[in-house]
């Protein structure tokens, strides 16, 4: 895996690039190379992710301008090669934006932008992107968002219970998500969005290290 | 080539819980105002766009709603179109 390379993208307003880079490169040693979102050349990379931030400002919905970005419209092919695609925060509402999940995320329940370690149940390991080794596993992770309201109807939310598709829920829902969501897969399982930061797990010191299992997943196959 | 204004209007689907509204109708109800059932917010959308006749524009905006303006999982839309 010596020249696996994780493609972080960047768009006019993403602030937590760096953040999964130094995870990635730091803490994992998996390489990483930033792709601007004007490029639509992703040859060089072998995963991708579409980190938090405001992209766009978050203008008209979160998510809603950078579907439109060269490099979106390239992602359609990199994700039915099979290649992994991990969307966090702004980058999972870039995913429902564009069609690559289901449901959409909408403003929280309380209106506050909420800043937290949420305690999280692992439901469904579907790509391997989680630990799931016991009956029950919960992990921690840090969310920070205002608009982290997971929404679908209810023949999608079957969908996703029927599928196995629905990878985290909040043990205390913070935002109102439908289903206490916190984080689902498409049915290969190759693409991941999730509305908590792993980035921000991946040291004791600055506290846990629950996100780095779903960081180090991106090199599966 | 025809001129038309276009009023869209964007709203957050019925069943779609409208926090923003709450807060605002809340505060509507502490400024005194009575009677008040329902506050629901959305956006208003103003374009000015040319075309062959309504017809074309109309295909234009119905593809500007549908895929950009109005995320249809959570928001419906509706427009009047003006002839300029």
């Amino acid at each position: 895996m010596d020249n696996f390379t994780v493609g972080v993208v960047v768009f006019p307003g993403s602030n937590c690039d760096r953040d999964v880079s130094w995870a990635l490169e730091g803490c994992l040693d998996i390489r990483t190379k930033y792709l601007w979102h004007e490029s639509s050349d992703l040859s060089d990379v072998d995963a991708i992710v579409l980190p938090g931030g405001f992209s766009y400002g978050d203008y008209l919905r979160c998510g809603a301008i950078a579907r439109f970005s060269p490099l979106i419209n390239a992602l359609d092919e990199f994700v039915k090669s099979g290649k992994r695609v991990l969307g966090i925060c702004n980058g999972f509402q870039i995913l429902t934006e564009s069609g690559f999940l289901p449901g959409a995320l909408v403003a929280n329940k309380n209106l506050n932008f909420i800043c937290d370690d949420v305690e999280l149940d692992i439901v469904s390991s579907k790509g391997g992107w989680f630990n799931n080794g016991d009956e029950k596993q919960t992990i921690k992770l840090p969310i920070a968002h205002g608009e982290g309201r997971y929404h679908c109807d209810s023949d999608t939310l079957k969908k996703l219970v029927d599928n196995e598709l629905i990878a985290l829920r909040y043990k205390n829902n913070p935002n109102g998500s439908s289903f206490d969501i916190a984080g689902i897969t498409n049915e290969k399982g190759n693409v991941l969005g999730l509305m908590p930061h792993p980035e921000r797990a991946c040291d004791e010191t600055i506290g846990g290290t629950d996100g780095l299992f779903t960081l180090k997943s991106l090199i599966l196959k | 080539m025809d001129h038309f204004a276009v009023k869209v209007f964007v709203r957050l689907r019925p069943s779609v819980l409208d926090p923003a509204g709450e807060a605002t109708k809340s505060a509507s109800i502490k400024l005194g105002a009575e009677g008040i059932k329902s506050l629901r917010i959305g956006k208003f959308i103003e374009v000015k766009i040319e075309g062959n006749g309504e017809n074309e524009v109309r295909e234009k905006i119905d593809l500007l709603c549908d895929r950009l303006f109005a995320n249809t999982v959570i928001e419906d839309y509706e427009y009047s179109l003006e002839k300029l």
